[in-house]
């Protein structure tokens, strides 16, 4: 058994808004092992990217913890809940033990400072060392990260980089502290699929030569097969099933994760095979049912799931928040 | 054999800016056969945009022709253009930014029938219920402003709205990408429908080389302005002819924990447009280049039916691809 250093339990996030509170995250719980990657995985308005907000200490004014824990264990072995922690104790956090990777590589960089010099910030911050020392150890990260010629890259601004380049400098300031959790929040997205190919390939290869937990966020299906070890897939505020990668796409438990796996295009599939669609949209946070969320999109609801329906054991390994013990095969519109 | 709806010949269209001229599209020529899907896949910068707002003529070409239904659209005088625009239409990318807000979806998709003026405003009512029920919505959402609907609900809006002049031909730029995966699959399943319905032919505009083989009956692939490979769907994805293609089809993470990667990952960014590689234009990125991909542009080998090859190294990919068979 990996040690676990990342254990979210029963996470509740609201939001102030105009009429009272929006509850944006109402039942989050996943556990991430040492050195492994779990995929958080879901479509717009699920939560992913506020779950990750959470963990960083980052949400935004109107935002708040309302509910459960965020149990996090640093490198000398002390487990700290995240969710209760202040300001100023997340500030020592972010760098060495926890750090973060946006999807937007131009607008998460200053345009006014080089790369060296926002890269060098984080060290600047957390580790003594004089000018030159830190100026060389840069260098050194910019080649960990494969760009070329780092040794005059280094005084670059931005705008001189391309996308595939700048999203290396984000990864290159999000791990030169060497932390021991990197969230990375869609960080292939906004590249095209063979920039996505490099950054994949580099990601893969910092985590186990530097031996990082990844909380790997994204929406796409082939990038989880890719990447993770294990997977929580989330659906309107709740994680709805999480398990290792394998179970996920060979032993579905959750109508929902069945029905996004029917919704991608694979290649090779026989020409005219359609590919079957989840009906209907995601239900505002406002206008939640009552009992399963994603009962009014599915195939197999029955009246027992107008009452709530928390995520339960299905096997040793894996869990799912539906009634059902066994998943039917989703049927064909005809 | 029937005459295709589309010709198109050694389209360009080139962009001057002070620090020289962009090469956005450079001699592309293919032919859309009637009721067919064909796909334009190519990475950011590739030019498949340009190239499909120039087949339409929204912007002039800087040479060639497109032959629509046997006449040349860039020889047409503004008055025959206009008449000709009823036959085609477009989709766009985002459907935020492509429905005017302070219309109602009735507005939004009666627009086209007013500026040609077709039929009374109660007949154009009319239209535009059954409209939005062929496309999936409610005759009642015509009320409706664009803000009201979801992001797939408004492209299916966008959609309604290119169908209202009953298009023979609609260029789809990108329709899909911005949606959520399990609302992609019921838009891709919605123009699989019209076509079939309506026989309409189609140029769908992807960077996503598995939506397009979902989709298209043919794919041209583009890099840097040039179409790389053009072939039947199935051909192109599943054994691509061209280095590029390859690349591109093996770059693409597969929604399966158990496949073998054995990824060939290219190296470096698409190189500037201002000044593109002599010759091939792929060559400084492409595993198998040689000497004399630099010399000149290659000619389209013919590897298969209906299936053309822009490389001129085709004999050293098949001798790869046997040895990685065997």
């Amino acid at each position: 058994m990996t040690e676990t250093i990342l254990d979210v339990r029963d996470l509740r996030v609201a939001f102030g808004a105009r009429r009272g509170e929006v509850t944006a995250l109402r039942d989050v719980s996943f556990t991430l092992g040492r050195g492994r990657t779990l995929a958080l995985v879901g479509e717009s308005g699920s939560g992913k990217s506020v779950t990750s907000l959470s963990l960083m200490g980052l949400l935004p004014p109107n935002g708040r913890i309302s509910g459960g824990q965020l149990l996090f264990t640093d490198r000398n072995g002390r487990t700290r809940d995240l969710s209760t922690l202040k300001q100023r104790d997340f500030r020592a956090l972010r760098g060495p033990e926890l750090s973060m990777i946006f999807q937007e590589p131009m607008s998460s960089l200053n345009p006014l400072f080089t790369i060296g010099d926002q890269i060098g910030e984080m060290l600047w911050l957390h580790v003594p060392m004089s000018d030159a020392d830190r100026r060389k150890r840069v260098i050194e990260m910019l080649e960990l990260v494969e760009i070329p010629a780092a040794a005059s890259r280094v005084d670059q601004y931005p705008h001189e980089l391309s996308g595939g380049m700048r999203q290396r400098v984000m990864i290159a300031m999000a791990i030169i502290c060497e932390p021991r959790l990197l969230i990375a929040d869609e960080p292939t997205t906004a590249l095209d699929v063979t920039i996505q190919a490099q950054i994949l390939d580099l990601m893969r290869r910092l985590q186990s030569d530097l031996g990082m937990s990844i909380l790997f966020i994204t929406h796409d299906m082939g990038v989880v097969a890719e990447m993770a070890d294990d997977v929580a897939v989330m659906y309107a505020g709740a994680v709805v099933e999480e398990a290792p990668v394998d179970r996920i796409f060979d032993h579905t438990r959750h109508p929902y994760t069945q029905g996004l796996l029917a919704s991608i295009p694979r290649p090779g599939r026989a020409h005219g095979e359609r590919l079957v669609p989840i009906p209907g949209t995601v239900p505002p946070l406002t206008a939640l049912p009552p009992g399963c969320a994603f009962a009014p999109r599915c195939p197999f609801s029955e009246p027992r799931c107008d009452k709530p329906v928390q995520l339960s054991r299905k096997a040793a390994d894996h869990r799912a928040a539906c009634i059902l013990d066994t998943l039917p095969a989703r049927p064909v519109p005809a | 054999m029937t005459e295709p709806l589309l010709r198109i010949r050694n389209l360009s269209k080139h962009f001057p800016t002070p620090r020289g001229t962009v090469r956005a599209v450079e001699d592309v020529s293919f032919d859309i056969p009637r009721g067919s899907i064909t796909g334009l896949v190519g990475e950011s910068g590739s030019g498949k945009t340009t190239l499909g707002r120039t087949i339409l003529r929204l912007t002039e070409p800087t040479s060639g022709q497109t032959i629509f239904d046997g006449q040349d659209l860039n020889s047409l005088e503004p008055a025959a253009m206009r008449l000709m625009r009823r036959r085609m239409q477009i989709i766009f990318q985002d459907p935020v930014s492509s429905l005017n807000p302070r219309l109602k979806v009735e507005q939004v998709i009666a627009e086209g029938l007013a500026a040609h003026g077709i039929g009374k405003r109660a007949e154009r009512r009319k239209r535009v219920a059954a409209l939005l029920e062929e496309v999936g919505l409610q005759a009642d959402h015509m009320r409706r402003y664009p803000h009201e609907f979801s992001g797939g609900q408004r492209q299916r809006i966008g959609i309604a709205r290119a169908l209202a002049l009953e298009p023979e031909f609609i260029v789809a730029d990108e329709s899909v990408s911005a949606l959520d995966v399990s609302i992609q699959a019921q838009v891709l399943n919605l123009l699989l429908e019209l076509r079939e319905r309506r026989n309409l032919t189609m140029l769908f505009i992807a960077h996503d080389l598995s939506v397009v083989e979902y989709l298209c009956d043919r794919i041209a692939v583009m890099y840097l302005g040039r179409v790389m490979e053009f072939g039947p769907g199935a051909a192109v994805s599943t054994r691509p002819m061209h280095p590029y293609t390859q690349a591109l089809n093996s770059a693409i993470p597969r929604p399966d924990p158990h496949a073998v990667r054995d990824r060939e990952i290219l190296t470096g960014d698409i190189p500037s447009p201002l000044d593109p590689p002599s010759g091939c234009v792929f060559r400084t990125r492409c595993p198998i280049a040689r000497d004399i991909c630099g010399q000149s542009r290659p000619d389209p080998q013919e590897v298969g039916v209906e299936h053309h090859s822009y490389c001129k190294r085709i004999e050293a990919l098949n001798e790869r691809r046997a040895s990685e068979d065997a």
